[in-house]
């Protein structure tokens, strides 16, 4: 393995364990609070998949979300810090590729975002235990999911010059999005219209694919759910690179 | 033999600003080079550039002959940059700031160097301590050893004593110089020109993104006037005298001097006059006064 890219992934890695108060324990307590408050209220009135109660059906969500907000919270932040503090430079003026510096944040994205995840799954255990029938599927969405906000998080800390303008993004795109991609409701619930245009939505089939994972049953079809989210992570893949091949922001 | 810096026509602009204007400059292997000129005169960006911070609009631009577009990887890994601003990361300690640098540049094991070159910046005190508890001129010292820890062939230090205590200041040099004895190449920028004038060998002067004097330090020295004298007098000065008057002060006149022997025809100018020498004392030129000149050419041009 190359050494200067195994060194910025390391430097992430315990970039995150530095600070895993924040970086850690954090998103899992709120994950958990938002599971202690959905299943209270819902667990008597609502089943999704038969047979499933509903904290159960909650869990690989909240899991999926977690892992896909710190997957994305991970590089953008590191990034905008970096930028902001000026210490983006001691990377910049290394001999390290633009597809070395690439690897690097979206695998230590990867890595916080799946940490995260099985923190809540773990912690989650106390309120239900949900089956989990192909651990494959999980781990294959995980990894892509996770893969895809990492890239995400890439383009946007080096497009964000503040961090005001890094928290719209995370606001205005990533919550949205997952917070209608059905983390805590299947979309056969929905009305037509918001079927379709949650239809629009590639965190639909990050969740969709990995809950398919825990009970094997889903809205739709779980290779088809795979092939969306590979699909859309290689084209983020593709933009990433070329936007840190042209050095845009970053190398003036 | 390759130069250590080679700069072939390089031009900058950012917006309407030139930060550089077709600027020529070769540095040989070895050298102690100073790099002058007054803020925003492209000093920086040439740095910028050389390190890829930024990119060139025109020109080629190499260090030990790699390119530092296309050869990136080579050039970079020659090349050790102290950036002017005081960045670090806040959350490593110094030696684990040390040591991520080293392996961005290729470097697994390299604590031996590393041990070595905090010893030599005062910084083994301070190995396990957070970046964030240093004050200022600790802070510089990482910086300092971060860009010499892959023990690069050429140094640039932009500005490196801005800031910072006279003690730091000599035990900077003296570790620089050791490596320039050694044979490091040396390209630095700095405000403080006696510090340039006792370390360099050769000097360029930047103004407006543009070369306006490149030459060995001993030359750019002899091109001002030699000397200069400095003269209590029991009268005024002679009229014949004033052309060569450079300063005035209360009780003094400071005059130019082309070379010591024309103090004689001073001191003859004054005995014709009846004037006597109260007190006298001989002032070298500096390389302020080279600077005032080159630089200061030409105030009110657009």
């Amino acid at each position: 393995m190359r050494t200067s890219f195994a060194t910025l992934f390391y430097k992430e890695v315990l970039r995150v364990w530095k600070v895993a108060f924040q970086t850690l324990l954090a998103p899992i307590l709120t994950a958990l609070l938002y599971l202690l408050i959905f299943s209270h209220v819902l667990e008597q009135h609502v089943q999704v998949f038969p047979g499933v109660p509903y904290t159960a059906f909650l869990i690989p969500g909240l899991v999926m979300m977690s892992v896909l907000q710190n997957a994305f919270a991970n590089s953008s932040s590191s990034l905008i810090q970096s930028k902001i503090t000026g210490n983006i430079v001691f990377v910049l003026l290394a001999p390290i590729a633009y597809w070395e510096f690439f690897a690097a944040y979206v695998l230590a994205s990867v890595a916080r975002g799946v940490a995260v995840g099985a923190g809540v799954y773990l912690a989650a255990l106390y309120f239900a235990v949900p089956s989990m029938l192909h651990p494959l599927w999980i781990a294959a969405f995980a990894v892509l999911g996770s893969a895809f906000l990492g890239a995400l998080g890439v383009v946007a800390g080096i497009w964000a010059e503040k961090f005001d303008q890094l928290a719209g993004f995370q606001n205005f795109i990533i919550m949205p999005l997952t917070f209608l991609s059905g983390v805590f409701y299947s979309i056969h619930s929905l009305p037509d219209f918001w079927q379709g245009i949650s239809r629009f939505n590639p965190f639909f089939y990050m969740i969709d694919g990995f809950r398919y994972g825990f009970f094997g049953v889903s809205d739709i079809s779980p290779w088809f759910s795979l092939a969306v989210v590979a699909g859309c992570f290689t084209a983020m893949a593709v933009f990433t690179l070329a936007v840190l091949r042209s050095g845009y922001k970053l190398r003036l | 033999m390759a130069f250590a810096v080679d700069v072939r026509r390089v031009s900058k602009r950012f917006g309407s600003l030139q930060a550089l204007d077709n600027v020529d400059l070769r540095i040989e292997a070895g050298e102690f080079f100073g790099l002058l000129g007054p803020n925003g005169a492209g000093k920086t960006t040439l740095i910028n550039l050389l390190s890829g911070l930024a990119r060139p609009d025109s020109g080629e631009l190499s260090i030990l002959g790699h390119d530092v577009v296309a050869q990136y990887r080579e050039s970079r890994r020659l090349l050790g940059v102290v950036p002017q601003e005081l960045v670090f990361d806040p959350f490593f300690t110094v030696r684990e700031s040390l040591r991520l640098q080293s392996g961005y540049f290729g470097l697994r094991r390299n604590d031996a160097w590393i041990d070595e070159v905090m010893h030599h910046l005062d910084l083994t005190d301070k190995a396990d301590t957070n970046m964030r508890r240093l004050s200022g001129g600790m802070k510089r010292r990482v910086l300092v050893a971060q860009a010499l820890v892959h023990k690069p062939p050429v140094i640039v230090l932009d500005e490196p004593t801005a800031g910072v205590d006279v003690e730091l200041r000599q035990g900077l040099w003296r570790f620089i110089q050791r490596l320039n004895r050694e044979g490091h190449t040396v390209l630095l920028t700095t405000h403080y020109l006696q510090e340039a004038e006792t370390l360099c060998n050769r000097v360029a002067m930047l103004k407006r993104g543009k070369v306006v004097a490149l030459d060995t330090m001993k030359n750019l020295l002899n091109s001002v006037a030699a000397c200069r004298v400095k003269l209590r007098l029991s009268g005024g000065l002679p009229a014949a005298l004033s052309p060569q008057l450079v300063e005035q002060t209360d009780d003094a006149f400071i005059l130019a001097l082309s070379s010591y022997p024309a103090l004689e025809a001073v001191l003859a100018q004054l005995r014709e006059a009846g004037i006597s020498v109260l007190e006298m004392s001989l002032q070298q030129a500096d390389l302020e006064e080279v600077f005032l000149q080159v630089v200061g050419q030409g105030k009110g041009e657009p």
